[in-house]
Formats: structure tokens, sequence, C-alpha cells
């Protein structure tokens, strides 16, 4: 562990403000952008809106100088920029003909999600405290992944049975789901990895473990086959399954996880492709986008991109309206059609840096269950970046999630605030000095002591 | 932990680089091909997002775009209706363009390379974009004379200026109207077009330059006659066998002439009379003189079986490969297998009338940007060179001789010395002729050469020949080009 030292570092707050101005700067450049373009004029809710999402992010800023003083100081201005652009975008498609107006409810669900973050960083003071709930986390995640199935508030959109709704309000559980279960799976991880890794058998030269220790892994592991099966949702099935397995190497530091993992998953992906005719069609979509008699919406993905070319048509000056599901999981390439490979190598960018910040904050944690969430929620981020983005650009089939905080949609708007507030919170803690924590948990004791800072 | 984590980061970079890699290839690599798909909204539309360019006929545009407040930005519109669409073609939405809508796409849309210089400056100076205008060689009167001349029949006509090759009318029976093609209401373009499509007349089929050709009958004796008199066998009174009908050689069957007598005293008529009269028996009896292959590499100089664009691409005419004695005697006369489109026969008679140098047809004679400024313009082209200025200079003479006092005295015009050939072409046995005429005028410095075709008799029917129906026709047109 680290070395004990007195003197304090930086916490970096000024950085982060210096960025996250820019980031605002950005947005609001590429708001009135899109003014300019669609209507010929500067958008007359420029200062207010726009000012509005200003402050909502400098609020953020405010509570993090107070609640969480050594967090990482490039997250916050990352998403605030990436959920600024996906705002942009999302009104700009609102602006084109026929389309849905998305836009105020996002900007809704993103004060929302601030509000969300804002709250976990004075619920959650320290991330060690969510232990206490593992297998709450556990029960709920697995209970919340079912909803979608119940009858009464279960709603089918799109061929997926994914959401849950109630009057006009709708919402996917599964966004919330990947959290609790990450945190279950942290918090189970760090108490049987000993077991998981020592104790067992070898089988063919790998390493097995007891079947008891399995248990609750198997439990989660079936619910995430149900939601493959009966809410034929493949996107989310997918990023659970990645997710299990690598938090599982994580923990155990074994390869074998790995080989069992991808051994399961190629079994598991050619057995759906067997039995489920909806895959195969997502198999057939990405081997020949350009199937005529087939969905075009990837190929309609595919030339709204190739229209941006490298510089983009700019925003506000392309077509992206001309592809379905614009504004949710196809926004990806809305960005590409406007902002052209520049705008959308930025972007991935952009996603990468968050990663590098979750993992780097995993290798920064001083507690084994920090390092196991952190480096979950960071390699959860980094799936569902690969899946979306890969499936509409013909890495993989297709098969549907939100791109984090820019597709239109609460409930992952909502989620990804959340978890990168749970980011800030393990940063805070990791970068730390070692004195403060410790004052910090003498005082949890009732200990007089001498505050250092 | 620390080890797995840092190869966790190695697995998210790997995704991530394949990601770079994905939208690379997407957006740099294929993005050409991508915007070249056929059916690609989004280049459709940036095509409609600015002003497309003019097709012109003298200083009136005949195609022309219109703004308009729907997301389609700009409506292609057709002034005249019907009377060009067989130059300009249509340019839908849904079914894209043709004729010159689609051969000067690059020019009219503006995205011509030649342009790129120029709109370095408008994006500069903040002007939107704008496509050239494209100026048509065809001549307003004659194109209108010609398309109410055929009226209701079914046929075509092409006036061509002998001296150059430029398309002075090009005239397809039954047309269409391009207006509802192009009309931004998807439904009402998919209804036009496909009554178009369903209509037993065909009008989408361009009868002047590729319809299914036509046997060009008597009209073909002119070029017999080039090849006659080019082997130096024959002048214009050479005596050559005209009886009422001949046996064909090796069969029990008999040519007629139409007129089921002998064209001569003792079965014998002068070479130019035979033209005259179109005696039928007397072409079939030079032709067999003269062989399949004089006859067919004549017909090859004036253009049967090359390929040829004006820019809309013309269906080559055909002269049958190998021949036996019958068929050549049957060919020589336009029948058999032999089929020309009326483009070439205008070319046959513009050739003769410009001293045996045949020029290329040529639709388009300038391109012109915004600022009026020639970005191209055509320049007349030999296309070849079929017959000496010599044997042109008889066969005129023999062309008049038919117009004075023969089969074709209906084309003939008070004042003005005209020279044309008849043609009454059988095509099965049920079904009414299909009638020829081509010429040109004035004979001594032809300013314009035409061919016009009618299909089946067009209103007469069974009695329908060249004279009576054709050459009316081709009379206007000549008349409307003269300035009569």
């Amino acid at each position: 562990m680290s070395v004990v030292s007195t003197v304090a570092p930086k916490t970096r707050r000024g950085t982060e403000l210096v960025l996250l101005v820019g980031a605002l700067v950005i947005v609001l450049l590429a708001y009135t952008n899109v003014g300019l373009a669609i209507n010929d004029t500067v958008p007359v809710d420029l200062a207010t809106l726009g000012g509005g999402f200003a402050v909502v992010a400098l609020i953020f800023h405010l509570v993090l100088r107070w609640k969480a003083p050594y967090a990482d100081p490039v997250l916050l201005p990352i998403v605030t920029l990436l959920n600024g652009l996906g705002l942009v975008m999302v009104h700009r498609i609102d602006l084109a003909p026929g389309d849905p107006h998305a836009g105020p409810k996002q900007l809704m669900w993103t004060a929302v999600g601030v509000a969300a973050a804002i709250g976990m960083l004075f619920l959650v003071p320290d991330h060690r405290r969510l232990r206490r709930y593992t297998f709450t986390f556990g029960a709920a995640g697995v209970v919340l992944l079912l909803t979608p199935l119940l009858p009464v508030i279960g709603r089918n959109i799109n061929g997926s049975r994914v959401w849950i709704g109630l009057g006009g309000f709708s919402f996917q559980p599964s966004e919330i789901v990947k959290i609790l279960l990450t945190i279950f799976f942290a918090s189970y991880l760090v108490q049987t990895r000993d077991a998981l890794s020592l104790v067992g058998r070898r089988f063919l030269g790998l390493p097995l473990p007891r079947a008891r220790d399995l248990g609750p892994i198997i439990i989660a592991w079936l619910a995430s086959l149900g939601v493959l099966v009966f809410e034929s949702d493949l996107g989310t099935s997918l990023l659970f399954f990645g997710l299990f397995v690598g938090m599982l190497y994580v923990a155990t530091e074994r390869r074998s996880w790995i080989i069992i993992g991808l051994g399961l998953f190629l079994a598991g992906s050619y057995t759906a492709y067997l039995l489920i005719a909806h895959f195969r069609e997502r198999v057939e979509l990405w081997l020949n986008p350009f199937n005529p008699n087939m969905s075009d919406q990837i190929a309609k993905g595919l030339m709204g991109m190739g229209a941006g070319g490298i510089f983009g048509t700019g925003l506000g000056q392309g077509h992206p309206e001309l592809t379905y599901y614009a504004n949710s999981d196809f926004i990806i390439p809305s960005f590409g059609e406007e902002l052209g490979l520049i705008g959308l190598f930025a972007i991935l960018v952009m996603y990468a840096l968050i990663v590098e910040r979750g993992l780097r904050t995993a290798i920064a944690c001083r507690d084994g269950f920090g390092k196991l969430l952190a480096s979950g929620l960071a390699f959860s981020m980094a799936l569902q970046v690969f899946v979306i983005v890969g499936g509409v650009t013909r890495v993989i089939p297709l098969t549907g999630l939100t791109s984090p905080f820019l597709s239109a949609g609460g409930s992952s708007l909502l989620a990804n605030w959340v978890i990168v507030a749970l980011l800030l919170r393990i940063s805070d803690q990791a970068r730390r000095p070692e004195v403060e924590e410790r004052v910090a948990q003498l005082g949890s004791d009732d200990t007089q002591v001498v505050k250092v800072r | 932990m620390n080890v797995p984590i840092r190869r966790l980061g190695l697995v998210a970079a790997a995704m991530f680089c394949a990601l770079l890699v994905s939208t690379t290839i997407i957006q740099f690599f294929q993005a050409r091909s991508l915007d070249d798909r056929p059916g690609n909204r989004r280049t459709l539309l940036a095509s409609y997002s600015k002003e497309r360019g003019s097709i012109l006929v003298g200083g009136t545009a005949v195609a022309v775009s219109k703004p308009t407040n729907d997301d389609l930005k700009w409506l292609r519109t057709y002034p005249q209706g019907s009377l060009y669409a067989t130059a300009t073609g249509y340019y839908s939405f849904t079914y894209g363009s043709s004729g010159v809508e689609r051969a000067y796409d690059s020019f009219l849309s503006g995205n011509s390379d030649k342009l790129f210089y120029r709109h370095i400056i408008d994006v500069l100076t903040g002007k939107p974009a704008q496509g050239a205008s494209v100026q048509l060689t065809l001549n307003a009167k004659a194109q209108e004379v010609a398309t109410k001349a055929l009226g209701n029949q079914r046929g075509a006509v092409v006036a061509l200026d002998p001296q150059t090759g430029a398309i002075l009318a090009l005239v397809t029976s039954p047309t269409y109207d391009p207006n509802p093609l192009a009309s931004h209401n998807l439904v009402a373009a998919q209804n036009a077009y496909t009554q178009l499509l369903n209509d037993p007349a065909q009008p989408l089929v361009d009868r002047a330059i590729n319809g299914n050709l036509y046997p060009p009958g008597s009209t073909f004796k002119l070029i017999v006659s080039a090849a006659a008199l080019s082997s130096g066998k024959y002048t214009p009174s050479t005596l050559v066998p005209g009886p009422a009908e001949l046996r064909l050689p090796g069969t029990d069957n008999y040519l007629p002439n139409d007129f089921h007598n002998a064209c001569g005293p003792d079965d014998k008529v002068s070479f130019i009379k035979a033209l005259q009269i179109s005696c039928n028996t007397a072409y079939a009896s030079v032709g067999m003189a003269l062989g399949q292959d004089a006859v067919r590499s004549m017909a090859q100089k004036f253009g049967f079986g090359q390929p040829l664009s004006i820019p809309m691409s013309v269906t080559p005419s055909v002269f049958p490969a190998t021949l036996n004695l019958p068929q050549l005697a049957q060919s020589s006369i336009g029948q058999f297998d032999v089929r020309a489109s009326p483009m070439q026969m205008a070319m046959v008679s513009a050739a003769i009338a410009n001293g045996g140098k045949e020029m290329t047809p040529y639709l388009v004679s300038s391109v012109r940007d915004t600022n009026l400024d020639v970005i191209q313009s055509t320049s007349p082209k030999v296309f070849s060179n079929p017959i000496s200025s010599q044997v042109a200079s008889e066969l005129t003479t023999m062309m008049e001789s038919v117009v004075t006092g023969g089969t074709g005295t209906n084309a003939a015009i008070p004042g003005v010395q005209v020279a044309g050939k008849t043609g009454t072409a059988q095509h099965g046995s049920g079904e009414n002729a299909d009638v020829w005429f081509t010429g040109f005028a004035p004979a001594t410095n032809p300013k314009v050469a035409v061919a016009v075709i009618v299909e089946n008799g067009g209103t007469v029917g069974q009695d329908a020949t060249g004279g009576i129906i054709a050459a009316p026709i081709a009379k206007q047109v000549m008349e409307a080009v003269l300035g009569q």
C-alpha cells in the first residue's frame, strides 16, 4: 500500500474548473451552431437553457469541492461535455421534421442525473459502506431485472421487453441493474476471492471453484440469461456477461476465468444463433447490412457516416433524422455524419478517458472492494461503448444499447451519472492522503482529533 | 489485483482501437462508395440542397429549379411539359434521372471538378452554390412543329444541322410530362411513373434513338445507291434491271415492286429513275451485283453497328452479318433483318447533304456557370467520311428527283430545292407499314437534314406510304428550320 505522507496532495479542483468551463463553452457553441444552421438565428433560449445547463454542472463542481475534494478532476468535465453534446444532438434531431420532442425530457433527466449523483456523494461518504448491503443490492438487482416481465408494468418496445412503465413514465431498469450488480459482485468477490481462486479442483488443467462459492454468481448469471431469452435484450446480456468475466478475472487474478468465460460465451452465442431467429437476423445484417430484404437501419447509419466523411457536414447540416433511432441507439452515426470522423474520434477518446480514469482509480484505490468496484464500473463503460459503437460500425452484430451520456433516454443518463458519482467517490478516497483517511476513521469512533486540513 | 486491472485496461484499449479502425474504414475508406449507393437519400437530399442549373433551348429554360418550402429545397420543373422531355429527360427523387439531366448531372448539380475553383470563391463569399446551365442545340420552332405534326401518331422525328451535326429537333411520340416524375409528392411521382411504365404505347421509350429500331425500308436504298456509285460501276444514268417482279435466286419466291409494274421499258430503268420511283427489283439486283460486303461496309461507314452517344446512347443500327443471295436482295431494299434508328437515317441524309462528310450528332452546345462564363462547349466533330463529294453530289441529284417528280413530292417546299427519300417498310403480316421519309434542304446549301418515322401507317393505316404520311411532316420541320 501507499507510503504515508504528511504533505497533502493537490486537490486539482482548480484544474477541474478550467476544464469544465472549456467543456461548457464547447457545448454552448455547438448549441448556437445548431440554431444558426437550422433556423438561421442564435437560439432564443441560449441564455436560459445553456445557462441552466452550465449552472447544473457548476453546482456539481462546487459539491465536489465540498464533499469530495480529492476526486479525479477530469471526469466531471468530460462527462459534462458528453452530456452537453448529447443534449445538442437530441435537440438538433428534434428540429428535423417529423421527429419526437425528446430534448426537453433529456434536459430534465440531465438535471435528475446530476441531482442523483450529488445525492450519491452525500449518501455515500465512503464507498466501503456499500459493502454492508451486498446481498440487498444483489437481490434488488435481480428483482429489478425481472420487472419488465411483469404483466401490468412491463412494456414491450421495438421487440424487446426491457421497459417498465406507469402512466406516461417509462424506465429501463437494466441500466440501474448494471450498477446494483456491479456493487454486488465487487462486494461478493472480495469476500470469496480467496475461495474462488484457491479452493477447488483442477479439471483439464483448469482450476474450478466449489459449487457453493459459485452459487450467487450462477443466480445472477441465470438472470442475465433470462434477459437474453425472455426480454430479447442481446446488448444488456452481452454487457452483463463481459462485466462478470472481467470482474472475476480481476478478483481472482486467474486467466482460467477468461477461458471459461470465453468458452461459455462462444457456446452461448452459437446456441442463441441456432435457437433465436432474432439473433440470426442480427448476424445476417452484420455480415450484409445492405440486404434488400431486411431492415436497412444499419445501412442508413453507415450511409450517414459516409455522408459525414472526415470533417462532417456540420451540426444541423446533415440528415441524421433519416436513420431510425437517430437520437438513441444510432446517435453515434448521427455524430459521425455531422461532426465527421474527427468528431467521432474526439467522442471515442472522451469515453476512453473515462475508462482510463476509472481503471487508474481502481489501481490507486487502497481497498479490494473499491478496486473491484472501480474497475467493474470502468470496464462496464468500455463494454457498453464497444457494444453499441461496434454494433453500428459493424465490428460486432448490432445488439442495441445506449451510448453513455449521449443517447436520449432518462434511465441511461441517470445510471451513468450515478456511475460517475461512484467513480468520483472512490477516486476521492484513493487520492486522499492516508493521514486524513485515518483521521476520518478515528472520527467515526467518536475520538477527539485535530484536523490537519 | 493491480496486474489484472492493467490487463483489463489493455483489453479496453484494444476495444477502443477496434472502434477507431471501424469508424475510419467507414468514414474515410468507404465514404465515397457509400455515397454512391443507389437509393442513398442523403446524397439525393444533398443534390436538392442547392439550385440545379437550367437546361436551355435558345434563351428559354426548359428545365429549371424553383425554390420550395418542403425539405427538398428545390423543385425541378419543366415549363413546357412534354415538349422537350426527349432531350431533357426527367429528374426524379425516386426514379433517378435520364436524358441530359443524367448525362450532364455533374455540371447541373455543380459537383463537376471543372467547377471546383469557381465554388471555392462561392464558399468564401458565402454565396449558395449553384449548378451550371446547359445549352441545347435544339431549334424551338422545329421541335414544336415536329411534335405537332406527329400528333397522336407513334413515331419519331430527328432533324440535324448537316454541317455541324447539331441536333435541331428530337421528338418521339408518344412522350411524357417529366413534371409529375419530379414531384416532391412521392406518391404522385410513383403513380405517374407506374402509369408511364404500364402504358402499352411505351411513352418512356425514345423512338428517335433507342426504340426497338425499325426496318428502314426504301430509305436504305440511299446506302445501296452510295455503294453502287462509289464502286465506279454505276452512274445515275446507268441502266439497271427493273422488272415487275424479280425471282430470288435459288427459290420460287418473287420480289415485287410496290406498284406491280416494270420500272421501265424492256424491264430496264435508269439508276436515277429507280430511286425516284423506288424500284424494288432494281435495287435488289444492284445489291446482289455489288455483293453483301460492299453494301455492309457502306452501311457501317454511315454508322450502322457503331456506338454513338449524343450524350444519350443511340442504339446501333443493324445490317445482318451473313446473308445468302435472296436475303441480300431483301436487305438491299431495307427489309429482312436490316434495322435502323431515325437518328441513323437522319445521319445518312446529313452526310449526303454535307458533301460526304458525316458529322457526329450532338445535343449540348455549351455549358455555362452562373456568371455565364462558358465552361465547356462542343465543337463539331467528323463522325466518318462514307462517300466522296462526287458521289454525294450525284446522290443529291437523285434525291432531288424523288421530291420533284417521284414518291416524295409531298415534301416539296415552294422556292426551295428539297432532296429526299421515302420508305414504306413491311414488318409482319397483319400490321400496317412503318413509313419513313428522310432528306435535306436546300439541296445546294443544306441547312437541315431530317428523318421521320411513323409507326404502323399512322392515321392512314393500311394505305399509308412514306410519301403520304412521313413526307409532309419532314416538309414542315424543314420549313421551320429554314424560317419559311
